[in-house]
């Protein structure tokens, strides 16, 4: 453990987390909830009933302006033209000029020429300089307003939506009706549903001195708080990317099982795209089931029969019950070969799987 | 009670209580089972394996991260907790009850060096700050 500690950010919710008795670690700076007791019932509480997570360290900022959708449409290598209405929610990377993945987001069109973008918070500072400066370059008129005055709370699992309007009554009649991938302002709050579990729930933004209050009307309701660990597991286990561990700057979407986000119809020149043009994958993105007892981890070594490669994120599955990993690997692995991973100086036998392996709290893959 | 004061401990956080019959169980510690989080996998040594003082002998796994247990004392394997095996999770629910492993001390000496109930709980609040 470290013993010289900088001083942590904090979000709205912390004094919330530190009288729950979380656990709580340094994430990117901030002073974050690990878990509140058990990691592991708080996996299986999301994707049974409902739990909340504090994500109040990502950060939202809003682009607006006339030329706004322009500049999105350069700015992200998916295509904010896709936003086919106000309230859309469209996945996206924002790349360097040679692929390399900067973040991964989500953009909401906020209607006129407004929209919101979403990023992590380990990349939040330089996303904000790296966008100001595209801006200043491309499109001066634009404005950026990062939104540090607004808290995160995801409400996730398939009674996330109902325990959401016990707490929140006017939500009910605004968000009813709201799609998948779908936002809209509602009761003073930003109600999107989208998430990072696999499951069904709404990422509610607020005003900052509001947080606590829901947080703890949510908690009323019988939404479990949740932390980190389980927001890790169950990402994994819906097979979605973290950034600074599935890809980085290093790497471009489409080694990033990412090619989905990516438009290029139509020739569109945003940042990224000549690269990745020129810049063809050689490597995938694979989902990974031990077939042995133990638990991959991040960066472990790989060997098949197509070459090496490496673990990006590895872990417990709380939901199948034993150990998978999303990995890099040689294109030529196909789903369903085997290969082997280096677990603690013996090398294990694994599966390679199309991910995801959980949504909606069934089981997608074989095992 | 997170030391117990029956038990000896190691400042790898590993618990030892010495049976009737001279044998020692091992286990680990409430502090180690809260650091790592749910454990999830148990790695057993194999009984007969002669092991040293100080040796990797077994492997615990958790949500968070792998630990090796190392061997407190000298001696054989006698046993392994196939319950632990099957259910890791009783270590966080019951650490002290969760033995981990059985061992016949060869250097039974060894056993009035390790840390007593007092001088361990100072040790692990120490390793927090």
């Amino acid at each position: 453990m470290s013993t010289i500690q900088a001083a942590r950010r904090c979000t709205p919710l912390n004094a919330a987390h530190r009288a729950l008795g979380a656990k709580r670690v340094d994430f990117a700076g901030w002073d974050m909830p690990l878990h509140y007791g058990s990691q592991v019932e708080e996996h299986h509480r999301v994707r049974r009933d409902a739990g909340m997570f504090d994500v109040s360290h990502m950060l939202a900022v809003d682009v607006s302006g006339a030329a706004a959708r322009e500049f999105l449409r350069v700015l992200l290598a998916n295509d904010v033209a896709r936003l086919a209405r106000p309230g859309a929610a469209l996945y996206s990377c924002m790349l360097r000029e040679d692929g390399g993945v900067l973040d991964d987001l989500i953009v909401y069109d906020l209607g006129g020429e407004s929209f919101r973008l979403v990023v992590n918070a380990g990349t939040a500072d330089r996303d904000v300089a790296w966008i100001d400066s595209q801006r200043a370059a491309r499109a001066p008129q634009v404005s950026l307003v990062p939104r540090r005055d607004l808290a995160i709370i995801a409400v996730q699992g398939p009674r996330a939506r109902e325990k959401t309007w016990a707490a929140h009554p006017p939500l009910r009649s605004a968000t009813e009706g709201l799609a998948p991938f779908h936002a809209v302002e509602a009761g003073g709050m930003f109600v999107s549903r989208t998430g990072y579990t696999g499951e069904d729930g709404f990422e509610l933004m607020l005003p900052a001195a509001q947080a606590a209050a829901s947080w703890q009307a949510l908690a009323a309701q019988g939404v479990a708080p949740a932390g980190l660990g389980a927001r890790d597991t169950l990402r994994l286990e819906a097979g979605m990317c973290l950034y600074g561990h599935d890809m980085d700057e290093t790497v471009t979407p489409l080694e990033s099982g990412l090619a989905w986000t990516v438009a290029r119809a139509g020739g569109r020149d945003f940042i990224g795209a000549r690269a990745l043009e020129a810049r063809p994958a050689a490597r995938q993105l694979t989902g990974l089931m031990l077939l042995e007892r133990g638990v991959m981890r991040d960066h472990q070594k790989i060997r098949c029969g197509a070459g090496t490669g490496g673990i990006t994120s590895g872990g417990y599955s709380p939901t199948l019950e034993r150990s998978i990993a999303l990995a890099r690997l040689p294109r030529a692995v196909a789903a369903g070969e085997t290969v082997e991973v280096e677990v603690r100086d013996n090398w294990l036998r694994a599966r390679a799987v199309k991910p995801p392996f959980v949504r909606h709290g069934r089981i997608l893959i074989q095992i | 009670m997170t030391t117990p004061a029956n038990l000896k401990y190691t400042p790898s956080h590993e618990w030892v209580r010495t049976e009737a019959d001279g044998t020692v169980a091992v286990g680990i510690t409430f502090h180690a089972q809260e650091q790592l989080g749910d454990i999830v996998f148990f790695q057993a040594p194999e009984a007969g394996r002669k092991v040293k003082q100080g040796e990797e002998c077994a492997v615990i796994e958790s949500v968070k991260a792998a630990a090796d247990i190392y061997a407190p004392v000298s001696g054989e394997v006698i046993a392994a907790n196939p319950e632990v095996a099957d259910s890791p999770e009783r270590v966080n629910r019951d650490p002290y009850a969760a033995w981990l492993f059985r061992l016949r001390p060869s250097h039974p000496a060894e056993l009035a060096g390790l840390l007593d109930a007092a001088a361990y709980a100072k040790h692990a609040e120490s390793e927090k700050r």
